[in-house]
């Protein structure tokens, strides 16, 4: 009974997760490439995503203090990050990424500034939704 | 041939296939990993492109493909991706997240046999062995032409001693090559010691070409023979054969050049009808290029390592042993050869008398087969030719034929090629890749909805712990040399341009003796069908069996 209930509910916020967008199919393969042999797979490739990318978070942010901006660096970056978030589909994430990078293109301080608040709000919220829908799957799975 | 390296031919082609992975990126070079372990590929991973310059350098021999993305911190992929292509000769497969058609062509342009987008999926992922696949094919085709040019050698002594100045004299070859016809109907079983020697690859090192050109340009363009320029280079490991298809290279490298100078082409390859007709292009055209060569800075573009096969019981540095042991080879090579197609292998070799850029018209049909492929892993400069390469790759192979003896394995894959007909292969090839499609569950497209099996939830998680070996398949060991980047070791590491690129290679010469390469994986390859379009449908070809020669046993065995 119980086992079935965590079950729905890891269930229901795994799909909350695509229909709202903050996942696309990239996380299916992920999911996909989970055995027997890797069974935290894709809760391993997230931490470690995070863990990789906070540096490239920590490099933009500091890139943007300086004016004006270096766009050019910026971009490298932000190209770095946009493969990283690519990994895990990460949805809006990347499309933020998008946006930056386009505005990176059109050399807009303010543009850039905003898009990264941006990239950094749907960054961490993904991260938190991910790890509790992590949790809550573990638990199912235990049970 | 198990050389200790992994070896993947227990498996059925394509499982077991060697993938070298490189990608700056962490959480995809882990998720590539697994991927491709998925498909019973055999993954070895790093992070920085030197590091895969050296893992590649290390084992000649030990990978089959490599797959890189294109933004490394320590080197640009392209850059990776020509001196893969030039040291090693591996198909080499990019990545980014940019999908920008100037940059696919651009690594197109740069010899990438594919160009993927990130995020990658595991369905393009299982493909990636017909790069692998295609390659030996050609060279299986070059291995062909290579038969003709040997017999020729063999009929004018085929040595040192006369002035090989022009080894490709046109009238010599026609007559030689009939008369080597006659002897070639033998179909010889025996190869000597076919198994477990291996071919070693010279690789030409900035010096060493230098070298080489410098020769070149002393004794003339025009009289120029591979026995006076290894005469003036004085390096004494070197053999006349190395020198002999290092300067069909060239000479082929510099027609394209001309080539490209006179069209102002930026796509990349010249199109074999688009070679010189029937007259070879003024040597003077070739000196020029030469020239320019010279002043070219980035000679490291020019170096590629060389299918030759040095001889393991033959000392290098005694060119009178090489005789011998040519004169031996060749008569045995004649016994062995079954030439099918005679007349083709004239027009080949006759070729070779016309500055190598002469297609005879007899070949366009496989000027066709050139043009559907598009494995280019051999780029010149930035704009490799996929179908020249071909070209030289046929004829660095004749030359190569010096030096392989009968106790090595080239020559008796060529002749094994030859003498084969399809029926062996063929079954056997079908029947592993219809094994290994077996072993594979397919992922691909059944994730149109959201509704995965919920295997995440469902499964007992337990302390995970990564298992090397997947599952379900013995597969070798994993190579993994994953390295987490940090930014200090980045700044470490980082180097600039072209000194990241020619430093490791001028300090270690290129003295890679390349063991069974690439040649031996052409066992069972069937090469008449470069010449017989009619032969092509009827060949899937053996495909991985390079390290063992039962393949060439269970070839040789066809009535």
């Amino acid at each position: 009974m119980d086992k079935s209930l965590l079950q729905r509910q890891a269930s229901s916020m795994r799909r909350a997760l695509f229909d709202q967008g903050y996942l696309d199919e990239q996380f299916i393969e992920l999911e996909d490439l989970q055995d027997d042999s890797n069974p935290n797979f894709v809760e391993e490739i997230v931490t470690l995503f995070y863990k990789e990318s906070a540096r490239t978070v920590y490099n933009i942010e500091q890139a943007l203090m300086s004016r004006p901006l270096d766009f050019t660096k910026l971009e490298e970056y932000m190209h770095k990050f946009k493969g990283s978030s690519s990994s895990i589909g990460a949805k809006k994430v990347k499309n933020e990424c998008t946006k930056f990078s386009e505005y990176c293109d059109a050399e807009n301080t303010d543009g850039c500034v905003r898009t990264f608040q941006q990239i950094k709000q749907e960054y961490s919220t993904l991260k938190n939704k991910l790890e509790t829908y992590f949790q809550v799957a573990r638990e199912a799975a235990q049970t | 041939m198990d050389n200790g390296f992994s070896s993947p031919r227990r498996d059925a082609f394509p499982a077991g296939l060697r993938v070298l992975v490189v990608d700056d990126d962490p959480t995809w070079l882990r998720i590539l990993e697994k991927m491709l372990k998925k498909c019973s590929y055999e993954v070895t991973t790093c992070c920085l492109a030197r590091e895969a310059l050296n893992l590649l350098r290390e084992r000649k021999d030990g990978y089959d493909i490599v797959i890189s993305d294109v933004n490394m911190p320590d080197m640009d992929g392209f850059k990776l991706l020509e001196h893969v292509g030039l040291e090693m000769d591996l198909p080499v497969i990019m990545m980014s997240v940019d999908g920008e058609t100037s940059r696919v062509m651009k690594g197109v342009q740069h010899g990438a046999c594919d160009y993927l987008l990130k995020p990658i999926r595991m369905k393009e992922l299982r493909n990636i062995w017909q790069h692998v696949f295609r390659k030996r094919i050609h060279e299986a085709r070059e291995f062909e032409s290579l038969d003709g040019f040997e017999g020729i050698l063999l009929m004018r002594n085929g040595s040192d001693q006369s002035d090989d100045g022009n080894l490709f004299a046109l009238e010599d070859m026609t007559s030689i090559k009939k008369r080597k016809d006659v002897d070639n109907k033998h179909d010889d079983r025996e190869y000597g010691d076919p198994s477990s020697t291996k071919k070693a690859r010279v690789v030409w090192s900035v010096d060493l070409h230098q070298k080489f050109v410098k020769a070149v340009n002393q004794i003339g363009f025009d009289k120029v023979g591979p026995k006076k320029i290894l005469d003036l280079m004085n390096v004494p490991w070197l053999t006349r054969e190395n020198v002999a298809s290092h300067l069909q290279k060239y000479r082929l490298y510099l027609s394209r050049l001309q080539k490209e100078n006179d069209q102002k082409s930026s796509s990349c390859g010249v199109k074999l009808s688009d070679l010189p007709s029937k007259d070879p292009p003024g040597s003077v055209g070739f000196q020029n290029l030469i020239n320019r060569q010279q002043n070219d800075v980035k000679l490291d573009v020019f170096k590629f390592s060389e299918g030759t096969v040095q001889p393991q019981n033959v000392d290098p540095k005694s060119h009178d042993s090489d005789l011998k042991v040519i004169s031996e080879s060749t008569s045995e090579k004649r016994r062995a050869l079954t030439n099918k197609i005679p007349d083709k292998k004239i027009r080949r070799s006759s070729e070779m008398g016309v500055n190598h850029s002469h297609i005879p018209s007899e070949s366009e049909a496989n000027r066709q087969v050139f043009g559907c492929t598009i494995s280019t892993q051999y780029p010149w400069s930035e704009v490799p030719e996929m179908q020249l390469k071909q070209e030289n790759k046929s004829f660095l192979h004749l030359e190569d034929s010096f030096s392989q003896l009968p106790l090595h394995g080239t020559q008796h894959h060529i002749q094994v090629n030859q003498s084969q007909s399809i029926s062996s292969n063929h079954s056997i090839s079908e029947g592993e890749i219809a094994g290994c499609i077996e072993t594979k569950p397919l992922y691909a497209d059944d994730k149109s909805d959201y509704t995965s099996s919920g295997s995440s939830t469902g499964r007992a998680i337990d302390a995970f712990s990564v298992q090397p070996k997947s599952h379900g398949q013995s597969l070798e060991p994993i190579h993994n040399t994953n390295c987490i980047p940090d930014p200090e070791f980045h700044q470490r590491n980082v180097l600039l341009g072209d000194e990241v690129a020619s430093a490791p290679l001028d300090e270690d010469l290129h003295l890679y003796w390349l063991e069974g390469e690439c040649y031996n994986m052409n066992l069972g390859l069937q090469m008449s069908e470069y010449y017989d379009p009619a032969l092509i449908s009827e060949t899937p070809f053996h495909l991985y069996d390079s390290a063992d020669y039962s393949v060439v046993d269970q070839g040789l065995f066809i009535a």
